[in-house]
């Protein structure tokens, strides 16, 4: 039995299919929402460390049942519906808030496939064609609970909130499309086993080759996850608390459980678009596709590499987790201007330069019959490595962030350069009248 | 609309945001790797640990008794008329033989302002601020402390000078 379907290493389809995708779906969604209930204890832990202090630590050893006190208590609160609110879209918002962030899941591969007697099971809850276009769809789709949620408040800070949120989130939708658009013209593909699979084709991570489109994803992800720095939405200091200022109870929790859901997601995507996925880094033995046209792609699949990918997978999400987590308690807050000039004036631009940029130079490796490859890897990275650094010097030199008062104290500087010049010219510059006097 | 705000001169070549966001994430990462699994100790735990009170703590009232059980005060009034929060009320008695003792004597703690101005008149040493503060309640009224429950508290009573260094040096 096992010598006969083994070595031609075929899915599983049939009863055996539906059956797996079933433990599959269940197990995923379990684990997701424990995932994202330990989210919230981890950032209250990792905050707290980060400001030398101890944090949530009375509920279960090292305060371990935190959340779920919390959930408790957000449960047995008192839900409140504002006298003049729209109950019909103020109770739908969460619903439609939550249900995107948690469909999301579906589509990102968390490790190798994993040969079992029935045939092998791809640990992928639904291998889509379309995987990344399904992706996106749905974690946009997210916005729509921000804005009803902020319209149907009746409270002037949550619809400003809801608005944020929604011109945010078009605004950085399109870097954040544009930055794919590299992958997959390197790729070919939308599918995100696909995108593994050419990664560990290509010797090298898309984190490198890549690594315009991987810096503007992950600015863009921060805007997406309306997290700090681009927690506009919900900005404390001016807003209240935003689109869930009117909510309370589990509602708001719901919110809050989107929020940690979408945070895991983009930490998985970005871990699965630019840091390989599943992929154990130096090693060939996990380069495996599946199964194409009746015939198995790449090494042979075993249960252990399953489960060293799946922690590899897990190490990196962990990583980009992190590193939410510790921008949000680095960084202050953007002024609203500054998020929609960095959007529109700085990313949209940079990322359309580095899609032609990266077009050409893929159009020309093709043309030049180059393999796909290490080869490939070099030639991207030599393209966009220098790229990046352009980027980032523009982008740095106080060009994109200017303190208030900003075109008087460009005017400013601009005379006194002009003076400088015209010194050291010794052409006699008029000093302009109407300038505001220093003090 | 401010007009004349004076902005802050940056140095434009020098001044770089992503280094300094960098340097910035950098050092919330050292505290947190050196606060990583609770290892601060800059917390006090507070219920299970507390922390030592100096012994000029000013809190909770104490009045002091005489071994008999009476209270010590003579029900001079100084304290009354010097409390600057106006919390004690004291109605004065005479016994039999002409020794003055509180018919009433009453602190409302949730009024005093704790500066042991009591204390420092008091001619017999009888009302002492003391070494406690939690004394949380659920209703306002039970922050009127009358006589007998002034009596009742055992924590230790404020020093609120050294003897041996009366003048503070």
């Amino acid at each position: 039995m096992q010598a006969a379907t083994v070595p031609t290493y075929h899915e599983v389809a049939g009863d055996a299919f539906v059956i797996a995708s079933t433990i599959k779906v269940l197990v995923v969604f379990v684990a997701v929402l424990v995932i994202v209930a330990m989210l919230t204890l981890m950032e209250r832990k990792v905050s707290a460390w980060m400001q030398d202090r101890l944090g949530p630590n009375r509920v279960g050893p090292g305060g371990l049942l935190q959340p779920a006190a919390d959930g408790l208590k957000n449960i047995l609160k008192e839900e409140t519906n504002p006298a003049e609110a729209n109950r019909v879209f103020f109770t739908l918002a969460p619903m439609l808030s939550i249900t995107p962030a948690m469909l999301t899941f579906a589509v990102i591969p968390f490790a190798s496939p994993l040969p079992t007697k029935w045939g092998v099971v791809p640990m992928i809850l639904a291998d889509l064609p379309v995987g990344i276009l399904f992706l996106l769809a749905f974690s946009s789709l997210g916005v729509y609970g921000i804005v009803i949620a902020g319209w149907a408040s009746f409270n002037k800070y949550a619809l400003l909130g809801g608005l944020r949120a929604g011109a945010q989130m078009i605004s950085y939708e399109i870097a954040l499309g544009l930055s794919l658009m590299s992958v997959f013209m390197v790729t070919g593909n939308v599918s995100l086993t696909e995108i593994v699979w050419k990664q560990q084709q290509m010797h090298m991570w898309f984190a490198v080759p890549l690594a315009v489109s991987f810096f503007f994803f992950w600015i863009s992800c921060f805007a997406e996850t309306n997290r700090l720095p681009f927690d506009l939405p919900e900005a404390e200091s001016e807003l209240v608390t935003g689109y869930h200022t009117e909510y309370s109870a589990m509602k708001f929790s719901m919110f809050f459980i989107a929020e940690y859901a979408h945070v895991l997601t983009v930490s998985m995507l970005m871990a699965t678009l630019f840091l390989g996925g599943w992929d154990i880094p130096l090693w060939q033995g996990d380069n495996m596709l599946g199964e194409a046209n009746g015939a198995w792609v790449g090494h042979a699949p075993r249960w252990w590499i399953t489960i060293l990918t799946f922690g590899a997978f897990a190490t990196k999400t962990l990583f980009f987790i992190l590193v939410f987590m510790l921008v949000r308690w680095t960084v202050p807050r953007f002024r609203y201007d500054q998020v929609m000039d960095l959007g529109w004036k700085i990313m949209l631009p940079a990322a359309l330069f580095a899609v032609v940029v990266t077009a050409a130079t893929v159009l020309a490796l093709d043309s030049f019959g180059i393999e796909y490859g290490w080869k490939w890897a070099v030639a991207l990275s030599a393209v966009n490595l220098p790229m990046l650094a352009i980027i980032l010097w523009v982008m740095d030199k106080g060009h994109t962030l200017t303190g208030t008062g900003a075109p008087d104290e460009k005017r400013r500087v601009a005379r006194e350069h002009a003076r400088a010049r015209a010194q050291s010219r010794r052409v006699a510059v008029p000093v302009n009248p109407r300038a505001p006097r220093a003090g | 609309m401010a007009i004349n705000v004076r902005v802050m001169k940056r140095p434009k070549g020098k001044s770089s945001y992503v280094r300094a966001t960098l340097k910035g994430m950098a050092l919330t990462f050292r505290h947190m790797a050196r606060a990583a699994g609770d290892r601060s100790d800059l917390t006090i735990q507070y219920p299970d640990q507390k922390k030592e009170l100096s012994p000029r703590w000013r809190g909770t009232h104490v009045m002091e008794k005489h071994d008999d059980g009476r209270p010590k005060c003579v029900a001079c009034g100084l304290c009354p008329t010097v409390c600057p929060a106006n919390c004690i009320k004291l109605v004065p008695g005479e016994d039999d033989q002409g020794n003055r003792y509180p018919i009433v004597y009453e602190i409302d703690e949730f009024r005093c302002i704790f500066c042991g101005m009591c204390q420092e008149v008091c001619p017999v040493e009888a009302i002492h601020v003391g070494n406690h503060y939690e004394n949380a309640e659920y209703t306002r009224h039970n922050f009127v402390y009358d006589l007998d429950r002034l009596m009742a508290q055992t924590h230790p009573v404020t020093l609120l000078w050294d003897p041996s260094d009366p003048a503070g040096e």
